[in-house]
């Protein structure tokens, strides 16, 4: 197989020395034509974005893709009201009408606006050491041929395996009309298996994923390594051939570390993102210093864990990103803020300002968002359970903000009874109520977790990576959708 | 296509055509043995409007191209937003190196070009008016709507806005084996989403919305505003109920998500896959009798309605379900040849990555029965309004979701209810289908009437 001779660098256009190199003075000029019509904020967001896929399907690499997107936008705030425009195309002209059609939401005309621009030093959460798109494809392919060949070894009645490997560099620059101009190089990479399994008649499938903001690196940890996402995929797709039924009702359940935090994430994580509170439609509104949660729980949502998936150095309106603690012991001590409603609360920004591309305006968004641990062995918690449910891995969730009612969907669970843990249960979603199902929280687990970067989290049709991590968890209380009833 | 149809429809579809055509020449010039061009050229305007101020103007366009290449039975796929002559040279270049990195498939490579597209109707995909539609008209009627909501009853409190859309794009399709092909689309939809404040401290909120290819279809703002306020406001007090087997009544918007998940186990690629749990099912009874699924590309003026697909193929109107059997499974080029079969012409194809089957006007055929007689016939259950979650294994049919909506008692809508969830196996979900209504919603691609199934697991207290 030939190597291409084109393994590309990811150099934005923008960046100094570039084809469109954006400097101080052009930007100083952009924002300029953005407020002339009389906002009182611009901001200018570049991003260059080269994304590349491998997919083995059938023991075959089946196919790959590599994607360039490349773009300016530019947001224009009048008081509480935002213009937004964005253009491909990097000429000045293009670049000014976006900052114009921008600037028409406010009407009026401004003064003209000095604006002095400092570049600002930011962290680095996520130091490369190879970056994976300058790796020899070979690397990968190999990675996947690792996976599907340790997925099929682990049992005969594996019949099928695919496999896939997403890299992406994306680089990003920020200029705001209060004189702030960052720059930031965000690596990706997520790697993935799904595996079959049939018996007789039955059939069943599992998968396993993870990645992070790492280089080809992260495939050197023995528990990271692409055979072990195979043989894990395959490790489920068998268990689950015995899955039985799931009890329906009101349940004791015991959540397992790391993935769980996506039950944090809808059940609370959301409803502190400040732009809902602003608005006072989230059901956590005027309820920073209440109780909010069991006194167990501690809550936070932090953009400097080395690598994860969510981490930023700066956010996307350019921000540092930063730890930020949004529950102590239960009580509601902070709201995860953009620069709209930071502004609103009158706080410091929190690094939470984040945005899926340049074609959307940021919102506040969640980054890594953890329950820290508590003090109880997970066998001791597994044991306070007489009937109940062990709940290991999931594929998604989603909440309704207002009333806070919140979904998660078990792809691998396990039946508790008199403190062991038993059958496999077939996929069931777990429903419940945020504040309700925080206050039912009794036991918190010593081995906190965080994801192997899997989870992506959408809202306002706006999607962004990020990290989820808590202990082995007890919830007294929620209601399990099986189809058992009594 | 013909020079009459660049002519009549103006000079945008001939330009991308133009693009297009070119881009694949130069694939087959730098070694490839054939080459798709998709391109997607798209303008978009959002308006949105929270507490009777704007909050939100975003206004855009942009352009894409998306390459497949085939080379020595291998492929590989790329998109780029960079359309400029000498990049799109370079691009196309790497495209065909980086195929060399996939492994041989027989399967790759062009369908036969008998079965291109040839002319096209005229499916009414596209109103000029929709851009006529400047900010400000689009504040103000977002304005209107959000308004009528708030003025509908004290109890609506505050609002997560009403918002215009509207996009108008064109989708140009050519490959080296001769076929090209483009067409313009529009769509403009009014969303609007009161919330009330709860005597227990929670928020209620409910939304409502309309949309359609042409401005003049849309329902009337006020309207609009109106039904998302009755429908917030009838949220009030909702509650859990006890766990329980009963009867549940889908509403068309909530039911919608059915034949999406059917759709999801009966198309080539899930059964290719083996990941469907209607493997080697077609022909049987899958589905109650009174079901019968069709998707329809051909509908003037439908939100899914398509001229060809994502493969350069005649789109066709296919029946998935008949009278409760499954009958055709939907298929692309590459899914129908991992089959032995034929493509459905039902080819989806984004700007990056490779085609496969999707839907267009995904359509349950509407009954007899009006919606308020089926509830009339239920002496207990659940009315379902929404759901949430994504409770759904197409390898087994496992089937358990996040339900709000009313209790029935009696044969009447009573409480709200909220926090539950409904589950039973898919299969068994489609046979105890018993009552389908006659009230088919059609604003979205995806169309059902309100239905039944005869019983389920209610999971709540």
């Amino acid at each position: 197989m030939s190597v291409p001779k084109h393994a590309a660098l990811p150099r934005a256009p923008f960046a100094s020395g570039g084809d469109n190199e954006i400097d101080a003075q052009i930007a100083r000029r952009l924002l300029g034509v953005a407020l002339q019509a009389g906002g009182d904020y611009a901001d200018l967001f570049f991003e260059y974005r080269v994304s590349a896929d491998f997919v083995l399907e059938e023991e075959r690499i089946k196919s790959v893709g590599r994607g360039v997107t490349l773009g300016l936008g530019v947001r224009v705030t009048k008081g509480d009201a935002t213009g937004y425009a964005y253009s491909e195309d990097l000429s000045y002209e293009r670049m000014a009408q976006a900052a114009r059609t921008a600037g028409q939401i406010a009407a009026g005309g401004g003064a003209d606006h000095a604006i002095d621009i400092a570049a600002i030093r930011i962290p680095d959460f996520y130091p490369v050491r190879t970056l994976s798109l300058e790796t020899p494809p070979a690397e990968k392919l190999a990675l996947l041929r690792a996976a599907d060949t340790a997925a099929r070894r682990y049992d005969p009645r594996i019949i099928k395996v695919d496999a896939s490997l997403t890299e992406e560099v994306r680089e990003i620059l920020v200029v705001t009309s209060d004189g702030r101009m960052s720059r930031d190089t965000l690596p990706l990479i997520r790697f993935g298996a799904r595996a079959v399994a049939r018996d007789g008649d039955k059939l069943q499938s599992g998968s396993s994923g993870g990645g992070g903001r790492y280089g080809m690196e992260y495939f050197d940890g023995a528990c990271h390594e692409a055979q072990w996402h195979g043989a894990e995929a395959a490790r489920i797709a068998i268990v689950m051939l015995d899955a039985r039924d799931a009890p329906a009702g009101e349940h004791e359940v015991v959540l397992g570390p790391a993935d769980s935090g996506i039950l944090l994430h809808e059940a609370i994580g959301h409803g502190l993102e400040a732009d809902f509170n602003r608005k006072k439609t989230s059901n956590y509104s005027d309820s920073i210093g209440k109780q909010v949660a069991s006194s167990l729980c501690t809550v936070v949502d932090d953009g400097t864990v080395m690598h994860s998936r969510g981490s930023i150095n700066v956010d996307d309106e350019g921000n540092q990103g930063k730890s930020n603690l949004l529950i102590e012991n239960g009580t509601l001590v902070g709201y995860m803020h953009d620069r709209l409603s930071a502004k609103h609360f009158g706080v410091e920004p929190t690094g939470n300002g984040r945005r899926e591309s340049f074609r959307s305006m940021p919102l506040p968004r969640m980054t890594n968002t953890s329950l820290l641990p508590g003090v109880h062995s997970p066998e001791e918690i597994i044991r306070s359970v007489k009937k109940g449910v062990f709940a290991k891995r999931f594929s998604g969730g989603q909440v309704n903000i207002s009333n806070g009612d919140f979904v998660f969907s078990l792809t691998e669970g396990y039946l508790i009874e008199n403190g062991v843990v038993t059958a496999p249960l077939k996929g069931v979603n777990l429903i419940g109520n945020g504040p309700d199902a925080l206050r039912q929280v009794t036991m918190l687990g010593t081995d906190y977790e965080l994801s192997d970067g899997m989870w992506t989290c959408g809202k306002d049709g706006q999607s962004v990576p990020v990290g989820v991590g808590t202990p082995t968890v007890k919830i007294a209380k929620i209601t399990v959708g099986g189809t058992q009833a009594g | 296509m013909t020079t009459k149809r660049r002519t009549t429809r103006g000079g945008l579809i001939g330009e991308l055509e133009g693009i297009a055509v070119r881009a694949a020449e130069l694939a087959r010039r730098a070694g490839a043995d054939a080459a798709e061009v998709l391109i997607r050229d798209g303008a978009e305007l959002t308006a949105k409007v929270r507490m009777g101020e704007p909050e939100l103007v975003h206004e855009a366009g942009s352009r894409a191209l998306g390459l497949r290449v085939f080379k020595d039975g291998r492929r590989a796929s790329t998109y780029t937003s960079d359309l400029r002559p000498d990049a799109i040279a370079g691009f196309v270049a790497d495209t065909v190196v980086l195929a060399e990195l996939s492994e041989p498939d027989e399967l790759n490579e062009l369908p036969d070009k008998r079965d291109f597209a040839r002319g096209s109707p005229d499916l009414q995909l596209y109103d000029p008016a929709t851009s006529a539609i400047d900010a400000a008209e689009a504040l103000s009627r977002a304005k209107i709507a959000e308004k009528a909501a708030l003025d509908y009853d004290e109890r609506v409190t505050n609002s997560e806005g009403a918002t215009w859309s509207r996009t108008t794009g064109a989708v140009v399709f050519a490959n080296s084996g001769g076929f090209v092909g483009g067409y313009r689309g529009s769509y403009s939809a009014l969303y609007v989403e009161p919330v009330c404040d709860d005597t227990d401290g929670k928020k209620r909120n409910g939304y409502w919305w309309t949309a359609d290819r042409f401005v003049k279809n849309l329902q009337d703002p006020e309207q609009v505003g109106t039904i998302a306020a009755e429908r917030t406001v009838a949220q009030l007090g909702a509650r859990k109920v006890e766990t329980c087997e009963c009867p549940i009544v889908f509403d068309p918007e909530a039911g919608r998500a059915v034949p999406g998940m059917l759709f999801s186990v009966a198309n080539g690629s899930a059964f290719y896959r083996k990941s469907s749990y209607l493997l080697e099912r077609e022909g049987t009874l899958v589905a109650s009798k009174l079901v019968h699924i069709v998707d329809d590309p051909l509908i003037p003026g439908a939100p899914g309605s398509r001229p060809f697909d994502g493969d350069g193929l005649a789109t066709r109107r296919n029946v998935l379900v008949n009278n409760g059997v499954l009958d055709t499974v939907l298929c692309d080029v590459y899914s129908a040849r991992k089959l032995g079969r034929s493509s459905t012409g039902s080819a989806g194809r984004g700007v990056g990555g490779d085609p496969s089957p999707t839907t267009s006007n995904l359509i349950m055929r509407p009954g007899k029965t009006s919606p308020a007689q089926i509830i009339k016939d239920t002496a207990k259950g659940l009315y379902v309004t929404s759901m949430m979650g994504f409770g759904f294994s197409p390898i087994t049919g496992d089937f358990s979701r996040g339900a709000f909506g009313f209790w029935i008692e009696n044969g009447e809508l009573t409480f709200p209810v909220s926090e539950v969830t409904i589950s039973a196996n898919f299969d068994d979900l489609l046979k105890r289908i018993d009552r389908v209504g006659n009230d088919l919603d059609k604003r979205a691609s995806t169309q059902v009437p309100t239905f039944r199934v005869s019983h389920m697991t209610l999971a709540g207290l």
